[in-house]
């Protein structure tokens, strides 16, 4: 039972992974299928806030009187992928605003519609 | 001077991005982009001359030792694919400016060439890393900029294509992602070098397996690999001319790139190839999308869209060489993955030259420019012989050594498929050739010049190399080779 609470974490990676996925897979609105890479990539940025962790293990910080301490090197990582998770999202809001200008829509298949020339 | 030169490779267009923007609107930001890729070009052939010279160049950033810094580690592979992205970048920037001119309205283009010099220093940086997370950080930055570039398409099309591409792409980063932290968890370390060696201790484990798999995976869809394919004939087609030509030429070969390092100098031959068989899954893939997307390339009726199709294709090639993991196989994988990135960036240049005088990539509208735009149009014809892999051009060495490496290896069908599928490029090349000579331009059409010589000039130049590495082929086969044996060795 305890091993599978340590584990608890990953689950909730592999969780939130497949939630994200099948939202960016599934949905045909353009604003919803950001929301789902979004979910997707958080769950990646606790994939390595969860490894850098140590039981028992103190913050990183130089003092005799800590033996075990948490690895700070995932942090710092997945620090920058969240700016780059940031810069993607701003990125495809901007393209999807520009979208809703051009078409008038933000539904996949009415694009689809739009582009063969079908007249809703 | 030398020593600092890997950083400057990166530096060079990174900080002529922000510059670019500073300097608003007006032509001083084409000249400063045109300098920074020139100037780039000029310190990758400092490099690569240098590696080939003294072996392996090692540059620690911020003067901190690895594993703990980030290091440059520069071999004959990384300073081969660092010098094919800055000539392609410096190529296309001298033709870019009468091209951008007509396609990108004034006053975004100085955040155009911006965009484009940040995508040089992804596509650099990928290269020159020796960092696992690195390679991340730098894939993100080439990817960003050029969903932000194809996105500048004056079609509304271009819009939803940079769309799809950033959806697609950033599955594929984040799969790479994992699959680095994966790594991370196992080995502790970052450093390739450092992951090489530490590897092979935990390499039975599922967490390494399940690292592998998210790695090929997401490689594949930042490659295009058939079949995750789909993002791509799209974005080629409706981004702006200039930025088809050189992503078409760079960023997936630089892709492919990334997936020799890792499946050969991290995850090591021993353990991809000999215990995975990675070899039949890429091998039959491979093959099968060079036969499918040659075919699909015929039915096109747009020529941007035709060489896009035709480019999945030639990614089959470099990946089949790959998947034998032998010295002729890798060898013609890496020297095609060069000449194909000349041939293609030629082709798209020709195609951008046609829109900026005619307006349309269209097959349509590539009617009598045979005698409307001679020079380039045999510039077409000659790139397209290349495609077709015709004696004295790059396209036959490189199916040369692949055809070589399938023999040796026993694989006869991959023999006959490649032979095949350059019979379907003769039919995709001819249709535009046939369209352009033996079709006569509509009556009332306006009257269509020549190509301004600063098009011309970059493209003639990339095809002259398409004729003088097919004739002469000492130097680009000897690099290869040099890259393969290295690899194969179980080196950087």
């Amino acid at each position: 039972m305890s091993e599978q609470f340590g584990l608890f974490n990953y689950w909730v990676v592999i969780t939130l992974m497949m939630t994200g996925f099948y939202i960016v897979i599934a949905r045909q609105n353009l604003v919803k299928k950001l929301i789902g890479l979004n979910i997707f990539q958080t769950s990646v940025f606790l994939l390595f806030i969860t490894m850098g962790k140590v039981r028992g293990g103190t913050a990183p910080i130089l003092d005799k009187t800590i033996e075990i301490y948490s690895n700070p090197l995932p942090h710092v990582l997945i620090l920058t992928a969240i700016v780059v998770g940031l810069a993607t999202t701003a990125l495809g809001l901007a393209i999807v605003v520009r979208i809703d200008h051009v078409y008038e829509t933000i539904e996949e298949e009415e694009i689809h519609d739009i582009e063969r020339g079908i007249k809703r | 001077m030398i020593a600092e030169h890997p950083v400057i490779q990166i530096l060079i267009p990174l900080l002529g991005a922000p510059l670019c923007v500073l300097t608003g609107r007006g032509v001083l930001a084409y000249w400063l982009a045109l300098a920074c890729s020139l100037a780039s070009l000029f310190v990758a052939t400092r490099l690569l001359a240098t590696v080939m010279a003294t072996g392996p160049i090692v540059y620690e950033l911020g003067g901190w030792a690895a594993p703990w810094g980030i290091e440059y580690r520069i071999g004959p592979l990384n300073s081969f694919v660092l010098l094919l992205v800055a000539l392609l970048g410096a190529m296309v920037m001298l033709a870019a400016k009468k091209s951008v001119e007509s396609e990108i309205p004034g006053d975004r283009r100085h955040f155009f060439y911006a965009a484009m010099l940040l995508c040089q220093t992804g596509l650099l940086g990928i290269t020159i890393t020796g960092d696992a997370f690195n390679v991340f950080v730098f894939l993100e930055i080439a990817a960003l900029s050029s969903y932000v570039l194809i996105a500048m398409g004056h079609q509304r099309r271009a819009l939803y294509a940079s769309y799809q591409y950033l959806i697609m792409g950033t599955i594929g980063s984040t799969f790479i992602l994992i699959s680095i932290g994966l790594l991370y968890q196992m080995t502790g370390t970052l450093n390739m070098a450092d992951l090489a060696a530490r590897l092979p201790a935990v390499g039975d484990t599922r967490t390494v397996l399940v690292s592998f798999a998210f790695f090929m995976v997401g490689v594949s869809l930042k490659m295009a690999l058939f079949p995750l394919h789909m993002w791509l004939p799209n974005a080629y087609t409706y981004a702006p001319s200039i930025v088809s030509a050189f992503l078409a030429s760079t960023a997936t070969k630089v892709a492919v790139y990334v997936m020799i390092r890792f499946l050969f100098s991290i995850y090591g031959p021993a353990f991809a190839f000999d215990r995975i068989g990675v070899s039949q899954i890429l091998g039959s893939l491979a093959l099968v999308g060079i036969v499918i997307m040659s075919a699909a390339a015929i039915f096109q009726n747009n020529v941007k869209r035709l060489l896009a199709y035709s480019s999945v294709a030639q990614i089959g090639y470099i990946v089949l060489g790959i998947s034998f993991a032998s010295e002729n196989g890798l060898t013609g994988g890496i020297v095609h993955l060069f000449n194909h990135g000349l041939m293609k960036g030629a082709l798209f240049l020709v195609v951008a030259a046609v829109v900026y005088r005619v307006g349309s990539s269209d097959l349509n509208a590539f009617r009598g420019l045979g005698r409307a735009m001679p020079v380039t149009m045999f510039l077409f014809v000659l790139g397209g012989l290349g495609m077709i892999g015709v004696p004295l051009t790059v396209g036959f060495i490189s199916k040369w050594y692949l055809i070589l490496a399938a023999i040796e290896t026993g694989h006869w069908l991959a023999v006959a498929l490649v032979l095949l599928s350059s019979l379907l490029a003769v039919i995709y090349v001819w249709r535009v050739v046939e369209f352009a000579y033996f079709q006569p331009r509509d009556r009332d059409s306006d009257p269509v010049g020549e190509a301004p010589l600063s098009m011309l000039v970059p493209t003639a130049i990339l095809v002259l190399a398409t004729i003088v590495f097919g004739i002469n082929t000492e130097w680009t086969v000897g690099v290869a080779r040099a890259a393969a044996v290295f690899l194969l060795g179980g080196h950087a």
